[in-house]
């Protein structure tokens, strides 16, 4: 579970939040979404410990992140950036198994039940017959389903994903954000992911966060229909 | 270990005896594989080949496998700190930085009115070398971390270098003709001039620059996929860049105190490592960037002596047509 108190973030003088108080509940699939420019990458950033620039406390499962050791947060959260990694020379399985760095002695040594992880990681995402390939023969969209992969094997409560569907097709983005919601359900995780596609976030995603500077609004889908706040804030006109 | 890897350290260990042999026979005097291991084994011989064998070639074929292991390692952490496949101690201007340490103390002692002899001139070449390599590192670094383009990075490296070599221009011009001998022989490259002490000096050093290598293998894996990705893995960035600083300050600079500025060997030999082995995984690409280093050093010590050449030459010749392939196979490609 993650939770924002009283948080204010932007740039010099451009508030992005301020002053912000929600909470994001385990076990639910949560879409961030905004316009452009608006921090959707900053909150994501904040609340996986690489952007301090802020005021207030992100709590993780209990636990104000600013008060947890660099090692004790990467076993609490993971994150999928929006970054096209390409690394020749190594295995999909290679770089899921860096997902379990977290819990591995000094030289990185995968134990059977770290391989099982791996594994199983793979499966979820759909790439469980990539494992042998390298990334540098892949497409953006499977890449990006690799490091969705490393992420599960993290087995982390919170993950995190800014924008994971921008590099797939649109079956594809389905399937995504269908495996996603599944993982959320069943493992009981907190899933938050940026996107821009509305349309997958009012139908796969439990919650929806939509940032309209200084604030934002926390609601269901349903909920963010019927308030008309989207309208508002994209500039929809009603036809 | 798959069977490729399996295969490969054991050509390489197979290779390295052989051409450290072969090193050791070549040279101005003809001393047989016979005499050599007479000399080893401690059998009877002629003193003037043992003192041939044990004082100079001994010394340099040890020197060129130290060498091009610490080139070779400090390079492979270069380019994956760096995420640049074109980084390396020469091209980044860690090697100028040693240069100009070592430049200012050869030229610029005798300025002084100072002499440096023995151990003394032994520890402050190193000392300058490690003084001049860091801060190199310490400022490409912060300009890396401030300017995320790595041509910035790499454009600044070679300023460096550029700027290194007008000061060390001035340095010479101002010099007596002693000391600008000494340092002209010095660019050149050679292994056959490294003295006991600077040797301990410099496999010292060199251990301990390995030795933190080593302990930051599993560090380098995670920065494969960026700094950012490390971090939310866990990775405690300042406290592995401040390691591998140190590291590659004490791998390049000790080398190039006593050899000079070898170029080149530290930019491809992990790009062939890498190749030969299929995989970036440091655990397996850093031994094997370790054994193969030693062996391409044996070689152009090797050819150096063969053709009376300076080293720096020879490696140069082996490794421009590396970076050709390198830059034309990994076009789109990080390290």
């Amino acid at each position: 579970m993650i939770e924002l108190r009283n948080i204010s973030t932007g740039y010099g003088v451009r508030k992005l939040l301020q002053g912000v108080n929600t909470s994001i509940d385990n076990g639910c699939l949560t879409a961030l979404i905004g316009r452009n420019g608006t921090g959707k990458s900053t909150l994501l950033r904040a609340i996986a410990g690489l952007n301090r620039q802020y005021t207030g406390a992100i709590l993780v499962n209990g636990t104000d992140i600013s008060q947890m050791k660099r090692s004790e947060l990467s076993r609490s959260v993971s994150l999928v950036t929006t970054s096209r990694v390409r690394i020749a020379d190594m295995t999909c399985r290679d770089i899921v198994a860096l997902g379990r760095a977290p819990y591995t002695d000094w030289i990185g040594r995968l134990r059977p039940d770290d391989r099982e992880i791996v594994d199983n990681a793979l499966d979820k995402v759909g790439m469980a017959s990539y494992g042998d390939r390298s990334l540098d023969t892949m497409s953006d969209g499977e890449c990006q389903r690799i490091m969705i992969a490393r992420a599960i094997a993290q087995d982390t409560q919170v993950m995190l994903l800014d924008e994971p569907t921008s590099f797939l097709d649109m079956p594809a983005r389905y399937d995504l954000a269908g495996t996603l919601r599944e993982l959320a359900a069943s493992t009981g995780k907190c899933i938050v992911m940026s996107t821009h596609e509305l349309d997958i976030a009012m139908r796969f995603c439990d919650r929806v966060i939509l940032l309209d500077p200084p604030e934002l609004h926390n609601m269901t889908p349903v909920e963010m229909t019927q308030s008309g706040v989207i309208e508002q804030v994209f500039g929809i006109k009603k036809w | 270990m798959n069977r490729r890897t399996t295969i490969g350290f054991i050509l390489l260990l197979i290779i390295m005896p052989i051409f450290f042999v072969l090193d050791m026979m070549t040279g101005s005097t003809d001393i047989s594989l016979t005499q050599i291991w007479t000399v080893l084994t401690g059998g009877d011989c002629d003193e003037m080949v043992r003192r041939i064998v044990v004082d100079v070639r001994l010394l340099q074929a040890v020197s060129a496998i130290v060498v091009g292991v610490a080139l070779s390692v400090s390079g492979q952490q270069m380019q994956t700190l760096f995420h640049n496949p074109l980084a390396g101690p020469y091209v980044l201007g860690v090697s100028s930085g040693a240069s100009l340490g070592v430049a200012l103390f050869i030229l610029g002692v005798p300025l002084t009115g100072a002499t440096a002899s023995g151990m003394f001139s032994s520890v402050g070449m190193a000392g300058a070398a490690w003084i001049g390599s860091g801060l190199v590192l310490v400022v490409v670094a912060a300009a890396g971390h401030r300017f995320k383009d790595i041509m910035v990075v790499l454009i600044l490296g070679m300023m460096f270098s550029s700027g290194v070599g007008a000061v060390v221009q001035i340095l010479q011009y101002l010099s007596n003709d002693e000391s600008l001998k000494a340092f002209v022989i010095w660019t050149m490259g050679s292994l056959g001039g490294v003295t006991p002490v600077e040797f301990a000096i410099m496999f010292s050093s060199v251990f301990i620059g390995l030795f933190l290598a080593l302990m930051s293998v599993k560090s380098l894996n995670l920065l494969l996929l960026g700094e950012e990705y490390a971090v939310t893995m866990g990775l405690d960035v300042r406290r592995c860049r401040s390691l591998l600083f140190l590291s590659t300050t004490l791998l390049a600079g000790s080398v190039t105190a006593f050899c000079g500025p070898v170029g080149f060997i530290g930019l491809a030999v992990p790009h062939v490592a890498r190749s030969l082995f299929a995989t970036s995984d440091h655990r397996i690409s850093l031994p094997a960037s370790f054994l193969l280093g030693a062996v391409v050093m044996l070689v152009c010590d090797i050819a150096s002596k063969t053709f009376l050449l300076p080293v720096n030459a020879i490696t140069s010749l082996l490794g421009i047509p590396v970076v050709v392939w390198i830059v034309l196979k990994n076009k789109s490609i990080t390290c």
